[in-house]
């Protein structure tokens, strides 16, 4: 069922504590700020967060860091030169985390959506990444066990949706969006546009409205506009 | 410094030597030149960005960003800077004509399928038989931390690494087995450092080329058998 919602408060109202949450980005790219301040905003707490990184600087998923809402990140690359609230949170004990190579963790997403239950990979095997998981020589290749990551709700940002909830991305804002869309039971999408049903070439679409449950539209960034049309 | 020019490459027998080692950017310039035409080519962040400067347009590279693009171009400045489009270290780039975008599956299974010719990484540690550790020093109070790493080193076709061949404390990084936390096994086909080139593989070390000194020389600062390069 497709709802569209006015506002962002209202359309993460329904997310619970203990959730699981995709959060599209990749860095700032394609990161749902509007939806994540209103994550912070609803008080949902206890939560597992998806992303590839684990928040920059003071803003959006390092702020659901910082206020101690996020009890497990699951990423790729927590790390950076401005994420001191993971290190923080991350060095008194304070967060769990789930350390995935980033090709593992897109792949682990995508299966989830597409209904796999679990997949060999030749990435990670014979590293620390890979330790306790099943393993297997095929190909002639060592391979390692890597089961889906599912989620409740997958927050994403897209550029434009239609009357039936069909995407198209913005260059590398695309990034995880489209298979998070499809591994959340209930996805909530913020795009800068709303465009009549029709309004958008089918041939053109990158995420099929089926795997799109919410969509809230989130007026472009001042000097955002100009730029996106 | 002299890089021997194409055609010199193509008649090159054992190791070519220069006089001095080579600065970072000379060393780019050596890794452009190595790149097959029409070969598409994953730079890793930091020192092996520097290659994209020394591309020459007439070898019609493709370069691979793995948040999601085929055909990335320079790094954007002034107006051309979007925050919808940046490369794997984050830094605002430009788009090239014949540029595409992907999501972040489809743009790891170009990397994981065998698609890629070439990725350029950095690394802490080579060993002789090309086991790569670039992703993490293993203190105990460092945050891991591996983005694509992982999936590079096992990814792409040819794996080359850039990197000093000394640490600071002058101990060489191509090692007999590596002590930091690997990052792949067996991927990596050459080395290029500021003191030579290197070829990894099941057999063992060879030496390419040398940059201000010689294969003796180099030998007593590599703790693993070296031998000249084969005819090539």
């Amino acid at each position: 069922m497709l709802n569209f919602i006015d506002t962002v408060g209202e359309a993460v109202a329904g997310i619970k504590d203990g959730s699981t949450v995709m959060i599209g980005g990749f860095g700032n790219a394609g990161q749902p700020f509007e939806l994540i301040d209103a994550l912070l905003d609803c008080g949902a707490t206890d939560l597992t967060v998806v992303n590839n990184n684990a928040g920059q600087g003071d803003q959006g998923l390092a702020l659901l860091i910082k206020e101690g809402r996020v009890k497990k990140m699951i990423c790729s690359f927590p790390r950076q030169s401005d994420s001191w609230h993971f290190d923080a949170k991350y060095r008194a004990g304070e967060i769990e985390l789930e350390l995935v190579p980033q090709g593992n963790l897109a792949e682990r997403i995508r299966a989830a959506g597409a209904g796999i239950g679990g997949f060999f990979t030749p990435t990670g095997y014979g590293t620390m990444l890979a330790e306790g998981k099943e393993t297997r020589i095929l190909d002639g290749r060592g391979q390692v066990f890597e089961t889906p990551i599912h989620a409740d709700v997958a927050l994403i940002k897209a550029l434009t949706a239609d009357g039936r909830g069909n995407l198209v991305y913005r260059k590398t804002a695309r990034n995880f969006g489209p298979i998070m869309a499809a591994a959340a039971k209930h996805t909530i999408v913020q795009v800068s546009e709303i465009v009549p049903t029709g309004g958008l070439d089918p041939e053109i679409i990158v995420t099929p409205g089926i795997y799109v449950n919410s969509i809230v539209r989130v007026a472009a960034a001042a000097g955002e506009t100009e730029r996106v049309a | 410094m002299s890089i021997p020019t194409n055609d010199q490459a193509s008649v090159r027998t054992g190791i070519q030597a220069s006089e001095t080692p080579l600065g970072r950017d000379d060393l780019a310039r050596l890794v452009a030149r190595d790149i097959q035409p029409g070969s598409f080519v994953n730079l890793g962040i930091g020192q092996p960005t520097l290659v994209s400067n020394y591309l020459e347009p007439e070898q019609n590279i493709t370069l691979h960003t793995e948040n999601g693009m085929l055909g990335m171009g320079p790094e954007a400045a002034g107006d051309q800077i979007d925050g919808d489009l940046i490369n794997a270290g984050k830094i605002p780039v430009t788009e090239l004509p014949g540029a595409s975008y992907f999501h972040h599956a489809d743009s790891f299974a170009i990397m994981r399928g065998g698609h890629l010719d070439i990725c350029v990484l950095g690394a802490f540690q080579v060993s002789a038989t090309g086991d790569l550790a670039n992703w993490h020093t293993g203190a105990p109070d460092a945050i891991p931390a591996v983005g694509g790493a992982m999936d590079l080193a096992t990814g792409a076709k040819d794996v080359f690494v850039m990197m000093t061949l000394l640490t600071r404390d002058g101990v060489s990084k191509l090692v007999e087995a590596c002590s930091y936390p690997i990052t792949g096994i067996g991927c990596v086909t050459r080395v290029y450092t500021d003191k030579a080139v290197f070829l990894t593989g099941p057999d063992g070390v060879q030496v390419r080329e040398t940059f201000g000194c010689t294969l003796e020389e180099l030998q007593a600062m590599v703790p693993v058998p070296l031998r000249a390069a084969d005819p090539s």
